[in-house]
């Protein structure tokens, strides 16, 4: 099985997702230069986070336009898995591979901290392995998390089960105050309709070791190779 | 011909502008004289502070790095490279811009010597918050902080952030940068080799900065209106991709030097890559990179543009390097080769503008300064604690000194920076110091930034000391070995003798805590004028500091862990309220020497601490520094995920203000389990440092008593909101 | 009532690198004729006078102190009066 992880100018996460998939999951895995086009040979691309061409104009706004991403259209449509995590996720939305789109934070200031959120569905390639309504710790660092699509859409992606993740306390409790960002109804991540592409905002990569302080994280991985060496 | 008024302003003296005239045997061409009025200002040639910095010691357990853009120390095969640096002045006119730009620039210096920067620091110091124009400054370099360090994905891990009158009008913000490279793949900052080539990468070459070096650090400014325009601006996204090309390139062995253009840009690099490896360049300006067409010479060879390298590359392999820099959507131009005669020669279409010896350039005149003790000495070390009184509760002058900006949480600024990428931090921002693990290895970096200037301002040979000693603990208690110092100096007016007497007695107090704790000072900054018409700040030797964590499963951090857990003390308490924080806040009042400071009770302490937590007996460790015991401990019990209580029970004869809010050093609390408490006492008893069992956590309260009377009894709620909340209400207010 | 549109750019002799980034990326959409692009920030407001004087020295003071950053940034603006 092999991953491979997207390198935009200014991405810099990249390094820390190659590093999750090879050392702790002992995947096979390599990074995809942006200008790359050959993406036949791989399972699972990730979009790591980081500043793709600095957050100029509007977060991921420009990375849209590399080359890499018409064959990751492709790639996505063929119901292969990727999964764009934080700068990856607002590539992903600019990209309309997920619907809805980013805003600034509602505090307007960058937050990197730990936080909570619940996993709604379970059935997707990418939370297999986790048990419905389970909470996972795992940090955030964005300026513009706040997700926000009209009510049409969102009345869609909760009658597709499309909404996986959403920001809760400690104990599961979805109220305002245990959203950090103001994106609407928590949400943290979502899948598109056929459910092989996860946009969420947390670091799942910066959760997958004991000694960073959570390992909730890791299972997200997990689960995509669970759900490839099964289809 | 230049006449004085020219050379003047440029902030060269009568004697220095006859010294060029002689060392050029004629009248310097204009380009000329830029070029010596930046190499030779404080900034690039340290003329006045050199005499005093060569005392400061090199050797160390570890082998050190020195003399290149930044230094380091060698730990099995790793190269730990760091450097400290200040961006005062350009900070206080534009605050955004300033701090970012200095975050560029420390981070530039890291990975023009081949390492990889893994983390940064940064000191910072504001004026009170009840002025407009500090809250101001306060947010915008927090949010030129958060603008470059987040973007080029080095996170940064820890610092520190005070507030005094004395920064009002001057503020200081010090960053430091610490990367890590195979020890043998680091790159060297010189030009070797006649008839390689010199090749200009980054971003090109704008009026930005111009003469900011010289004309910015040299003088006092009253008027910030017309030095504007010299504001840099830094663009971070470029930054990281000139990261991993230079990283890329240096990778390539095709690299003879490379040095990033800071101060003075390609005057600072031509020349110092020339002296450093005693050979000569000829550079034709024509080929520079610019944005703008019509700039003079002198323009290019001052501008202080952002995000460009200069590199030395051996000949025939240039087209190799143009590829990664174009790979990553950089400008890159051969603009001139090494030469053998030892001149700097900058042709513009091809006739000579300058034309110097690059030893003459880089070799500063060394002056020794006058210096005078200041008056305010005598007068203000004077403390009386009968005419103090002792307060009626504890438990209010506790909380108002939680909510003391100097002391509160700082989680409202450090949550805006991105403190995990790179998933290494194994400490995060809160504890006594940040500790990052090196991947591939069973080994971490801890890393600390130190400086209480308010005893550096009562006692600057001792303040200084504190400074490395504090540093020193604050590893110690995360479970690291100190291993390496690099120091941001921050003073006023050199030229005026009291503040040179602070700067002296400062810098030999860092001299002798590092020989005693074998501390080598491995590079370093100085910035002086550091003053506003109301006078000149508080000397602040800044001490970065970085110890090595041998096993990333023995980190310790500050917080209580369990519950019935055995509280201990190493160390004394003593009666040391001069310039506390207690004294300020309650009293207003800044009096008194320093703590004292035993350095071999120090070293003991230390010594116990770490062997303690290195055989894994302890589950925390806190240093007592701002606000005494009873703030380390509330501390102890408020600043982790879980929120501990403890009961603590005293026996002293200390007036109840002593006892809790002294600031006596060399103290350390643990916390352990019940059965570790005699191994802690053996090795402790061992070491020579005190040892005395003060209490139990537990229960949802911090309760201090001595000789069985209640001095505070407070909720943890109570602390822990006034901790955490007060910071951002003072911003918000 | 007067309108106010309020236009702010860096100052010409100040680098903009979004402006480069966003150049770039025109260009490798396709559009090679371009010579420079500028990002900047477009403000509009209302001002409840009809003293068109007054809202320009007011207009003035406001870009001055809070909404340009006159180390960096330049500004003008238009005014017309409104119903």
């Amino acid at each position: 099985m092999k991953f491979g992880v997207v390198v935009f100018p200014g991405s810099n996460c990249d390094q820390d997702c190659f590093y999750v998939v090879k050392y702790v999951l002992k995947q096979q895995v390599r990074y995809i230069w942006h200008k790359d086009t050959q993406l036949n040979n791989y399972d699972c691309i990730i979009l790591p986070g980081g500043f793709s061409y600095g957050d100029y104009l509007r977060t991921g706004a420009i990375a849209r336009f590399s080359p890499v991403m018409k064959p990751l259209i492709d790639f996505a449509h063929k119901g292969k898995i990727v999964i764009g995590i934080c700068n990856g996720f607002q590539i992903l939305l600019e990209a309309g591979l997920i619907p809805g789109v980013m805003l600034r934070n509602n505090n307007l200031h960058f937050i990197c901290k730990d936080v909570y959120i619940k996993t709604e569905n379970t059935d997707t390639p990418f939370t297999n392995l986790y048990k419905h309504d389970q909470i996972l710790k795992i940090p955030i660092a964005h300026n513009e998390g706040n997700y926000y699509i009209d009510n049409k859409g969102f009345n869609n992606l909760e009658a597709n089960g499309q909404i996986v993740f959403r920001y809760c306390s400690i104990v599961g409790d979805t109220a305002g105050e245990f959203n950090p960002n103001g994106s609407i109804q928590n949400i943290a991540g979502i899948v598109n309709k056929s459910k092989n592409v996860l946009g969420m905002m947390p670091h799942p990569e910066r959760s997958s070791e004991k000694l960073l302080g959570s390992l909730d994280g890791l299972n997200i991985f997990s689960s995509i190779v669970r759900w490839i060496k099964s289809h | 011909m230049v006449n004085k008024e020219v050379y003047r302003t440029l902030g060269l003296s009568d004697v220095e502008y006859k010294k060029i005239v002689d060392i050029l045997g004629r009248d310097p061409t204009p380009t000329e004289l830029a070029m010596f009025s930046v190499e030779w200002s404080e900034h690039c040639g340290y003329p006045r502070s050199k005499n005093l910095l060569k005392l400061l010691p090199k050797k160390g357990k570890f082998r050190t790095l020195i003399g290149e853009d930044a230094g380091g120390i060698i730990v099995d095969n790793i190269a730990i490279v760091f450097k400290m640096e200040s961006h005062n002045h350009p900070s206080q006119i534009e605050p955004k811009q300033g701090a970012a730009t200095g975050v560029g620039g420390i981070i530039r210096d890291i990975f023009t010597c081949g390492a990889r920067p893994i983390a940064s620091l940064n000191s910072l110091r504001f004026g009170s918050l009840q002025g407009p124009y500090n809250k101001y400054l306060l947010k915008g370099v927090v949010d030129g902080i958060q603008f470059y360090g987040n973007c080029i994905g080095v996170p940064t891990v820890g610092g520190e952030i005070y507030f005094d009158e004395s920064y009002s009008g001057n503020c200081l913000v010090n960053a430091m940068s610490i990367g890590i490279a195979d020890k043998d793949k680091l790159a060297r900052a010189r030009a070797k080799g006649s008839g390689n080539l010199i090749m200009y990468g980054g971003s090109s070459t704008g009026r930005d900065g111009i003469g900011g070096c010289s004309v910015l650090a040299s003088k006092e400014f009253k008027h910030n209106e017309e030095k504007r325009p010299t504001v840099q601006i830094g663009d971070p996204f470029t930054e990281k991709c000139l990261i991993e090309a230079t990283l890329e390139a240096i990778a390539t062995g095709h690299i003879v030097g490379i040095k990033d253009m800071g101060a003075a840009g390609l005057t600072c690099t031509t020349s110092e890559m020339a002296s450093a490896g005693n050979t000569g360049m000829d550079i034709e300006l024509q080929k520079v990179p610019r944005r703008e067409s019509d700039m003079e010479p002198w323009e290019i060879m001052m501008s202080e543009s952002q995000e460009r390298m200069l590199l030395c590359v051996r000949k025939g392999k240039e087209e190799v390097i143009k590829k990664i820099f174009k790979k990553w959507d950089l400008n890159i131009a051969v603009i001139g080769r090494v030469t053998d005669d030892g001149i700097v020669r900058i042709k513009d279409k091809g006739e000579i503008v300058a034309e110097i010896q690059a030893h003459s350039l880089t070799n500063a005149p060394v002056y020794d300064i006058a210096y005078k003790e200041p008056a305010y000495l005598k007068q203000i070390n004077r403390l009386s604690l009968s005419k103090i009184s002792e307060p009626g509760d504890c438990n209010r002058v506790l909380l108002q000194l939680l909510s003391s900006p100097n002391i509160a949480s700082k989680k409202w600024v450090y949550e805006q920076y991105d403190h995990m990428v790179q998933t290494n931090t194994v400490v995060l921002p809160g504890s006594d110091s940040a500790v990052v693990r090196i991947k591939g290895t069973d080994k971490a970096i801890a890393a600390t930034t130190d400086c209480n200037s308010r005893y550096c301002y009562l006692n600057p040979h001792r303040g200084a000391q504190i400074a490395v000693a504090e540093a020193a603990r604050n590893l110690v208690c995360s479970g690291a070995e100190p291993a390496a110092v690099t120091d941001c100096l921050n003073f006023g007016n050199p030229e005026k003798p009291d503040r040179f007497w602070q700067f002296k007695n400062c810098v030999e107090g860092i001299v002798s805590a590092c020989k005693f704790f074998k501390l080598p000072v491995v590079s370093g900054n100085v910035s002086f004028y550091n003053e506003s018409p109301k006078g000149a700040i508080y000397p602040t030797p800044t001490i970065g500091m970085v110890g090595i964590i041998d096993d990333t499963r023995r980190i310790c951090t500050q917080y209580f862990k369990e519950e019935s857990d055995i509280i201990v003390l190493l160390g004394r308490n003593k009666e040391d309220l001069g310039g506390s924080e207690y004294l300020k806040i309650i009293h207003g009042l800044v009096n008194g020497d320093a703590p004292r400071l035993d350095l071999k009770l120090e070293m003991s302490v230390q010594q116990a601490a770490l062997e303690s937590i290195r055989k894994g007996l302890v589950n925390s460790a806190h240093d007592c520094s701002e606000g005494g015991l009873a703030v380390a401990l509330a501390e102890c019990c408020i600043s982790g995920e879980r929120i501990i209580g403890a009961e603590i029970n005293l026996n002293y004869n200390f007036r109840s203000d002593v006892l809790l809010f002294s600031e006596s050093q060399s103290r350390i609390i643990l916390s352990c389990r019940e059965e570790s408490a005699s191994k802690i006492r053996d090795i402790a008893r061992k070491h020579g440092a005190p040892f005395r069992i003060i209490g139990r956590t537990g229960g949802n309260k911090l309760k201090i008593l001595s000789k069985k009377i209640t001095l505070v009894d407070l909720s943890l709620r109570d602390m822990h909101y006034k901790w955490t909340d007060s910071l951002q209400s003072l911003i918000q207010a | 009532m007067i309108e106010a549109k309020i236009c702010i750019t860096l100052k010409k002799t100040v680098t903009d690198p979004q402006g480069i980034t966003v150049k770039h990326a025109l260009e490798s959409l396709g559009y090679k004729e371009i010579e420079e692009v500028r990002v900047g920030k477009f403000i509009e407001l209302k001002i409840n006078t009809n003293k068109r004087k007054t809202a320009r020295r007011h207009l003035d003071e406001m870009c001055k102190k809070l909404l340009a950053n006159p180390v960096i940034e330049n500004y003008g603006f238009a005014i017309k009066e409104v119903k």
